[in-house]
């Protein structure tokens, strides 16, 4: 059975079809790559998944369940965690107390969240910076923040926005082996990602958006070659003038 | 910290024998406006949610216990958990309102607000309550009836009240209740996305804010003997309300108390001093001044300034 399902997910603003009839499954322990050009609609598909949004038509199945109209804070609890592509942490906590916050959903009691948010901490390597507050971070540092806070939440399948927009290659690097760590440990993940070095080697399949619709769909070496994808993102131009 | 605690209460508790009556009418509102910022605090400071409206949880508290006690002969000692009650439940409706249609900012300001005034102008013109005039309580001096012939128990109930809201502040502070409303007050939507039941932890605070400012309306209206409109529902008391927590550090638990033991000594002898010696409204002028250098120069209260120049002392 399919962890998530989502089908004929559609959602407008105004004039604009963000998301059309889109279908969509994540398997149990996959690694699923969402790729597209800027105003595909990937974070939309993401707030529809998380609950910031409501879709216009279309269902979510989430772990057997439908997941449409529930609030963000229940769709967390049912094990399906995001991060934002704007990082959002708490400015005036510190790293740990940031952290915490997402531990207390499966540790009510406070001690024994803060015990678990310092693991998780340690894993993403922010150990050492535990105890700084939250706004006085690098943006290395704050991407990697949220991505502890999402992970504190214990998800079944955790939805990455762009977590490495904005780094260095050396910061990529080390921010792909934590998201291969955290797959590898069986969690399953959704990943937003522009950088495609980045996501030809992390994602088992990959699932491309254009104005909204899926345009292909398939293993890393297919999609990089896909006549579509490539259109999408260079232009037609450039297919035609492609050696064949 | 904690022989610091004790040393303070037990001076607190000696105080009385030594000070003159002005001096434990002071301290009365001290600790009484403290009071009222703590309460102001758990959803103002912690949650992030800024009412200006809690002179109504006053009022309601103040009107539903001396009408109790007037028309039933109810002891205000009860009196005060059913105005309490009452408060609670209008803090729940305002809260409703402002939470479930996701109105912030200056909106949930100005919701908090239109609702203490709307309860003042209900009250002044609903005579059996009496109506713009108010009630006047008969003074019996009947401690079962709120009522002391001289300052200092008042002083006592004052300073319990006090230190019951600052107890209630330190286990939502250390629990995961505390925890959530800080997430709320920094970033509500990431909150949420961190499973955070944003509306219900806003409502929990504002019933519990709103319940312990009820209570305080049966001490100001039992320690004044008389209950108007304009001073219980009136803007000016729900601007006195939030004044010190946030001159003393808002979401902080000492910061209100801080707050009060800076302004109401203030508030009292300008008024004092420069109202009576003709210069009336100076006293207001001298608040003005001190809110604006703390925006300037204390954007997170004194409270918070105060522990890091303790801490860095304490370092050396």
């Amino acid at each position: 059975m399919s962890l998530l399902v989502a089908r004929g997910l559609s959602k407008r603003f105004g004039g604009l079809l963000a998301v059309a009839e889109l279908d969509l499954t994540v398997d149990p322990g996959e690694m699923l790559g969402l790729i597209g050009p800027n105003g595909a609609g990937k974070t939309t598909v993401f707030n529809l998944f998380s609950g910031f949004l409501t879709p216009d038509a279309g269902d979510v199945d989430f772990r057997g369940r439908s997941i449409v109209g529930l609030s963000p804070h229940a769709i967390c609890r049912l094990g399906l965690a995001r991060t934002f592509q704007i990082v959002r942490p708490f400015p005036r906590m510190t790293v740990l107390e940031n952290v915490r916050v997402g531990a207390l959903v499966l540790h009510p009691r406070v001690p024994e969240a803060l015990d678990r948010a310092r693991d998780v901490v340690e894993r993403v390597g922010l150990g050492a910076r535990q105890d700084v507050a939250a706004g006085a971070l690098t943006l290395a540092e704050r991407k990697r923040l949220e991505l502890a806070r999402a992970l504190a939440t214990e998800p079944a399948l955790l939805l990455l926005d762009e977590v490495m927009a904005g780094l260095n290659p050396t910061e990529i690097e080390t921010i792909i082996q934590l998201i291969r760590g955290i797959h590898a440990s069986g969690v399953s993940i959704l990943l937003i990602e522009h950088n495609m070095r980045a996501v030809m080697a992390l994602s088992q399949r990959i699932v491309v958006l254009s104005f909204g619709e899926r345009i292909a769909e398939g293993v890393p070496a297919e999609i990089a070659n896909h006549p579509k994808v490539i259109e999408a993102y260079l232009g037609e131009e450039y297919v035609r003038a492609a050696p064949a | 910290m904690r022989w610091a605690v004790v040393a303070a209460l037990a001076v607190l508790l000696a105080l009385p024998a030594v000070l003159s009556s002005y001096a434990i009418t002071i301290f009365i509102l001290i600790f009484f406006y403290g009071f009222l910022g703590q309460a102001w605090n758990i959803v103002g400071g912690y949650a992030g949610q800024l009412s200006l409206g809690h002179a109504a949880f006053v009022g309601v508290g103040g009107y539903t216990a001396a009408m109790l006690s007037i028309e039933k002969g109810l002891t205000p000692w009860a009196g005060m958990f059913v105005g309490a009650l009452l408060a609670a439940l209008l803090g729940a409706i305002i809260g409703y309102l402002g939470f479930r249609f996701g109105l912030r900012g200056f909106y949930f300001v100005l919701l908090t607000v239109a609702f203490a005034e709307v309860c003042r102008i209900a009250v002044s013109n609903i005579d059996a309550v009496g109506g713009p005039l108010g009630l006047y309580i008969t003074f019996t001096g009947d401690p079962r009836q709120f009522q002391f012939q001289d300052g200092r128990p008042y002083y006592y109930i004052a300073l319990a009240l006090m230190l019951a809201a600052t107890a209630t502040a330190w286990a939502i502070e250390r629990r995961r209740f505390g925890v959530y409303l800080a997430a709320i007050r920094e970033d509500e939507a990431a909150a949420e996305a961190l499973g955070v039941n944003a509306f219900k932890y806003k409502m929990l605070a504002m019933v519990v804010s709103s319940f312990l400012t009820g209570l305080g309306g049966t001490f100001y209206a039992f320690y004044l003997f008389s209950l108007q409109p304009n001073t219980l529902f009136g803007i000016p008391l729900s601007v006195e309300i939030i004044i010190r927590p946030i001159v003393g550090g808002a979401g902080t638990l000492l910061g209100p108390i801080l707050g009060s033991f800076i302004l109401t000594p203030l508030g009292e002898l300008s008024r004092l001093y420069l109202g009576q010696g003709g210069l009336p409204g100076a006293h207001l002028i001298a608040y003005g001044v001190l809110l604006v250098a703390v925006v300037l120069f204390l954007p997170e209260g004194a409270y918070p300034r105060l522990r890091r120049l303790l801490a860095r002392r304490g370092g050396r």
